[in-house]
């Protein structure tokens, strides 16, 4: 029914258009779906794609949202290059949040210039710990890392829950489960843009976030340990020819992988909560996984991904206080927008023909009828 | 008596998680990893709840279950077999697409309830003391999950088809070769796959608890898969796992009734531990998963003509 | 019996069948000759009903044949043996065999079918193992058994004998000639002009798609069989004949020498080493033959240090312990390595061959510099791979999967050529590669050796280990036999090394 044969080549054009194409099927099969559940799709698209970014703070905010993404999106790219499947990455944000809030909130005293590097390795380090053990059980055992992941995010998710009502909560907060706020020192500050002042909501964090990626794909691109993820990932017997040994890639992939993600969460806390709740995620480890495809698992590629779902996610904001739509719509939209981008990759790589079924005698022109 | 209560209570937490493993595990014989099971639950349970809203029966809201996870797993079979991408990715998506859309769908319904499943007690066999409550006094869809899994062993055992898809799982290459089709025994499989996980979710407020939110399937989804594994991929193996995490997740709750030190996030993280160490207990074994496991299990075949 | 009008058949743009005809009649053993490559593959699953051709036609017993996939195939009489088994390892015989027949036949019927036809022909098959537990002479009799239960009247062989050695090939004819006996037209498909000129009556020989011509094998001697399938006088490589000045002294330099390497097995289906020694000398290039599957990947692997040993002094290079240390160590060390498989282990085929040559070259200085890659460097050394070993590119840097095998191994094996390696170690240097590249690389191979380095070369090709190897030993069952020189063995003596038995001196008797 569907014919496939392998192409020699990919053409440059259609590697850059396979993703556009994509986004805009997924727009119309939103809008499908949109009105057969009985909202008018233009209205819905609109909310949702072009409503969020009329004001420039606005834009600036959307840059916002897309920064833990980003960040985390930019881990997840190695281990995916590597075939190392990290679904975990929720999981590894949250223990990111909780090991560098620890240091916050243990540490108060930390002067300034310390506070923020200690911060950032508590999260690296929080991470890498959760990422570690799939990645162990992947070397020692051969399990599989996908479902091991994945079950750490719920431990995760349940133990932050854990220490926000339990032993982290602060006794003034009337009940409510929150720690104490973080001290000033802390926190990840608003930029002051000069001449306009804050931006909306953007903070020193979005920055990181992009040199994040710029270095990241230096990384990829040009050092010796990004030729060696690629390998390892696309032909790993070729790799362990070449010298390159299975368990420390995937152990460094997951590491480079956890540590991003806490650093992802360190900063979500610092810049836009200030304390410890029981949910600093919101799904954001599970949406990074579709930016890294979106961004067809390259760094430079993750900050456009990340933006354009950022704004699904915003879009979802809108949506939901103009229309009245639950916030879960956005899933939908990430769900269909994901499926189009595999797809597209096989269009990328293969020459795809649809044989319908013909009716008749013979279904088969075999025989040179 | 809250030791019978207690067992009630594993049996009926097993039985979405055996629905589900007993589909996704046909679907794994053929070689095909779908990770989209919690997605198809959703979908599956959002439309056994809104039908049943809608037309106060029950069993229709079964069929619109088994529908709605068929549905979904078409799709899963449209990009994963017909269009050769990356299942563990496609899954994925069908599972973000999923918990989206069952949202999406339920939202009206948040907050409703409906009467679910009777029970149908099985005439002679449910006066049984202890054994009758327990086994023969339960609802069709506990009472299907049983059926189907003696009929799955049964299918891939005995039967000429059965073996044709153990084949396909082992080597689609030479199942390719000696002419048998390749992606429609596989896409029959994904189908089923949706169906049975459909069935599973409907469970959940059909007869557990008579709601729907979103999400309600809570993982469940990704404990069936883990099942599968556990099960070494031999349907008569899921009934002793499905009991054992259903045990697991009762433990937390009996834990607090007998006021239990630990707190409870801790003893709600023991069934995603104790589908870690499972997944390690299995995988020790190199040389029986190397036998066991469907060679194919997650490469993709494309068949040309 | 079969007869074949005009097939063409093409995949994109390549053309495997062009135009072919064809006949073959009943109780006839007949040849389809050619090179890899050259579309008797193709060929073949068309008639089998895998493939459907663009045009011509097929008559089966004098009907046209319009076939909707191998299970009508073998409804028909019509039965395909396969180059690379199409058996499924974790099914038993008699449920492999079950799924190639038409269903309605008990499991138990069937079995006492098999016992019954595996006494008849001598195959020794029991239905109830499981596959994976077979050797690889016993999984193909099993292919065979699986469409002898079919009463096939055209039985296709696909290069049967690869896998097999010298004395289970002649079982094998023995038993295709009582096929031929009984009236069976036998389709059998081989590059292996002696086999061909033994067994087969009559040979079709295919070229780049297109059949060149049917013949008589009788009387036909290889290089007139060889002309046909290559279309131009043949090249054989020889050995330079020693000259007097460039005699090896007479205790040659020895540069690796190997002691006692012992690996067990790493899954069950492989083949442990047992306690393999030998030496390789500077000058020198030591075969090291046997058929697949006796452990020759287990030796490379040890050999590359991709696996490594838990004892030291195993192996030596140029007096300095290796055993202990991987790939990238033994390259330092002055080793080159080739492994069988271009595609996804030798060259990763989604990179260009710029970063290719950075595979086995970013332990050795130039090209890496603080982690950092040095890109100009890498595309230097791939330019100048790609001069001196003639492949063919098209473009400067393409990636490797766009290039032909024969052109992708050249590359293969100069990237370590050029490096002048202490000791090149090679595996089925060329398999699958077009003559002209096999003559380049058999060449480089050699010329590398008269520069004074060492060559172990494990080849499955008898016809290349007499062609150019100075020492041969024979690898059978993860054992290694003693190192002979070969201008003191017959081809004879190797085959029966090759199936097992141990002593040389009973071998020529």
């Amino acid at each position: 029914m569907i014919s496939m044969t392998p192409r020699k080549d990919i053409p440059m054009q259609l590697t850059l258009l396979t993703p556009v194409v994509s986004v805009v099927l997924t727009l119309l099969v939103g809008a499908v779906i949109f009105a057969l559940l009985g909202y008018n799709p233009w209205e819905s698209l609109y909310q949702f794609f072009v409503a969020p970014l009329s004001r420039l703070d606005q834009v600036a905010d959307l840059f916002v949202k897309a920064c833990p993404l980003i960040i985390t999106a930019t881990g997840l790219v190695f281990c995916y290059r590597a075939n190392i499947w990290n679904i975990g990455a929720e999981g590894q944000i949250v223990m990111g949040a909780v090991c560098a809030g620890g240091v916050a909130l243990f540490l108060p005293g930390l002067p300034s210039v310390i506070m923020m590097p200690a911060m950032v390795l508590a999260a690296m380090l929080g991470g890498i710990a959760l990422a570690f053990i799939p990645g162990i059980l992947k070397v020692r055992f051969n399990t599989n890392e996908i479902l091991v992941s994945l079950m750490l995010t719920y431990v995760a998710a349940l133990f932050i829950d854990w220490l926000v009502r339990g032993p982290w909560r602060d006794p003034q907060s009337f009940g409510f489960p929150l720690t104490k706020s973080y001290g000033d020192a802390a926190l990840v500050h608003r930029i002051d843009v000069p001449g306009i002042g804050p931006l909306g909501q953007l903070h020193w964090g979005v920055v990181a976030a992009l040199l994040l990626a710029v270095a990241a794909h230096y990384v990829l691109a040009k050092t010796l340990f990004g030729f060696q993820v690629k390998v390892m990932g696309d032909a790993p017997r070729a790799g362990k020819f070449s010298g390159f040994s299975p368990a420390l890639t995937t152990l460094a992939v997951l590491s480079v992988s956890g540590a991003a993600a806490g650093v992802a969460g360190m900063i979500e806390v610092s810049a836009n909560m200030g304390q410890l709740q029981p949910e600093v995620s919101f799904g954001y480890g599970f949406t990074a996984i579709i930016v890294a495809f979106l961004a067809r698992l390259n760094p430079l590629g993750v900050i456009a991904a990340g933006l354009v779902i950022a704004l699904a996610e915003l879009g979802g904001d809108s949506a939901q206080m103009a229309l009245g739509m639950p916030k879960v719509v956005t899933g939908v939209f990430k769900g269909i927008l994901l499926f189009m981008l595999l797809a597209g990759e096989t269009f990328n790589r293969f020459h795809v023909r649809v044989n319908w079924p013909r009716y008749g005698a013979s279904a088969r022109p075999s025989n040179g009828r | 008596m809250v030791m019978e209560a207690l067992l009630l209570t594993v049996i009926m937490t097993s039985v979405p998680l055996i629905l589900a493993a007993t589909g996704e595990v046909v679907a794994e014989r053929s070689g095909v990893l779908n990770l989209g099971v919690e997605g198809m639950m959703l979908m599956g349970a959002v439309a056994a709840f809104a039908t049943t809203s809608l037309t106060g029966n029950p069993y229709f809201g079964v069929v619109a279950a088994a529908t709605a996870g068929t549905l979904t797993a078409a799709v899963f079979a449209l990009f994963a077999l017909g269009l050769a991408t990356n299942q563990v990715a496609t899954g994925l998506a069908l599972t973000i697409f999923g918990a989206g859309l069952s949202g999406l769908v339920g939202d009206p319904f948040v907050g409703g309830t409906v009467d679910g499943l009777h029970i149908v007690a099985l005439p002679g066999l449910a006066d049984i003391p202890v054994l009758g409550t327990l086994l023969f006094r339960h609802d069709l869809l506990a009472y299907l999950s049983i059926i189907m899994l003696f009929v799955v062993a049964w299918f891939l055992n005995k039967t000429r088809a059965g073996l044709i898809l153990r084949a396909i799982g082992n080597n689609h290459d030479s199942a390719h070769a000696l002419g048998y089709a390749v992606l429609r025994v596989r896409c029959a499989a994904v189908l089923f796959g949706g169906l049975m996980a459909g069935l599973g979710g409907a469970y959940l407020p059909l007869v557990l608890t008579p709601h729907w939110s979103e999400g309600m399937t809570a993982g469940r989804g990704w404990i069936a898969l883990a099942l599968v594994v556990f099960a070494s991929w031999m349907p008569s193996r899921i009934l002793v796992g499905a009991l054992l995490f259903g045990g697991i997740t009762i433990m937390q709750l009996a834990g607090q009734a007998r006021g239990w030190e630990l707190p409870s996030q801790f003893l709600s993280m023991l069934p995603y531990l104790a589908t870690i160490a499972v997944l390690v207990l299995i995988s020790r074994h190199r040389n029986f998963a190397l036998t066991r496991a469907p060679a194919n299990l997650g490469r993709i075949f494309v068949g040309v003509k | 019996m079969l007869e074949a009008v005009g097939i063409t058949k093409s995949f994109g743009d390549f053309r495997a069948n062009d135009d072919v005809s064809f006949s073959i009649f009943a109780g006839e053993i007949h040849a389809l000759l050619g090179e890899n490559g050259a579309g008797k593959s193709t060929f073949v699953k068309l008639i089998y009903g895998l493939l459907y051709p663009d045009s011509g036609r097929i008559y089966w017993q004098g009907k046209p044949l319009l076939l909707a996939g191998p299970q009508q195939a073998r409804h028909l009489g019509i039965g395909m043996v396969f180059q690379h088994f199409s058996l499924f390892d974790s099914l038993s015989v008699a449920e492999n065999i079950q799924l190639a027949l038409p269903a309605g036949e008990s499991m138990a019927a069937l079995s006492d079918r098999i016992r019954d036809l595996s006494d008849a022909y001598g195959l020794a098959i029991d239905p109830d193992a499981r596959v994976h537990d077979l050797s690889v002479g016993q999984q193909q009799r099993v292919e065979v058994m699986r469409c002898l239960l079919q009463n096939p009247s055209l039985l296709i062989m696909d290069e049967p004998t690869s896998v097999l050695t010298p004395q289970e090939t002649a079982q094998l004819f023995d038993v295709l000639r009582r096929f031929a006996a009984n009236g069976m037209a036998v389709l059998f498909i081989s590059h292996k002009l002696d086999e061909i000129r033994a067994l087969t009556s009559r040979a079709t020989v295919l070229r780049r798609g297109r059949n060149v011509g049917t013949v008589d094998t009788e009387g036909k001697s290889n290089r007139q069989l060889a002309e046909l399938m290559i279309g131009s006088a043949v090249t054989s490589v020889t050995r330079r004949p020693k000259s007097a000045a460039s005699q090896k002294p007479a205790a040659p330099r020895v540069v690796c020498h190997v002691a006692g390497l012992v690996r067990p097995k790493p899954t069950p289906f492989s083949i442990a080493l047992d306690a393999i020694s030998f030496t390789a000398n500077a000058g020198e290039i030591l075969a090291i033959a046997g058929v697949a599957g006796n452990g020759q990947d287990e030796l490379m692997a040890a050999l590359t240090g991709e696996w490594v040993s838990p004892d030291s002094g195993v192996i030596m290079l140029d007096g300095r312990d290796i055993s202990q240390h991987g790939p990238a160590t033994r390259r330092q060390a002055g080793a080159g390595f080739v492994p069988e498989e271009r595609n996804g282990h030798a060259a990763v085929p989604q990179m260009t061959l710029s970063d290719n040559a950075l595979l086995t070259n970013h332990s050795l200085g130039q090209t890496v510099r603080k982690g950092v890659v040095d890109s100009a460097a890498t595309k230097a050394i791939a330019a100048r791979i790609i001069a001196n070993f003639d492949v063919r590119v098209p473009s400067d840097d393409p990636m490797a999967s766009s290039l032909s095998g024969g052109n992708l191994q050249k590359f293969v094996v100069g990237r370590e050529i050029i490096k002048t390696p202490k000791l090149l170690i090679v595996s089925q240097p060329t398999w699958g590669v077009d003559v002209g590249a096999a003559v380049f690389i058999r060449k480089a191979m050699l010329d590398l050796a008269a520069k004074g380095s060492a060559v172990i070369m494990i080849s499955q090709d008898l016809e290349e280990v007499f062609a150019i190897a100075h020492k041969i030993a024979v690898l059978h069952n993860g054992a290694l036999s003693a190192v002979m020189p070969a201008a003191d063995v017959t081809a004879e003596q190797i085959g029966l090394l090759m199936g097992g038995s141990t002593s040389p001196a009973r071998a020529s008797a």
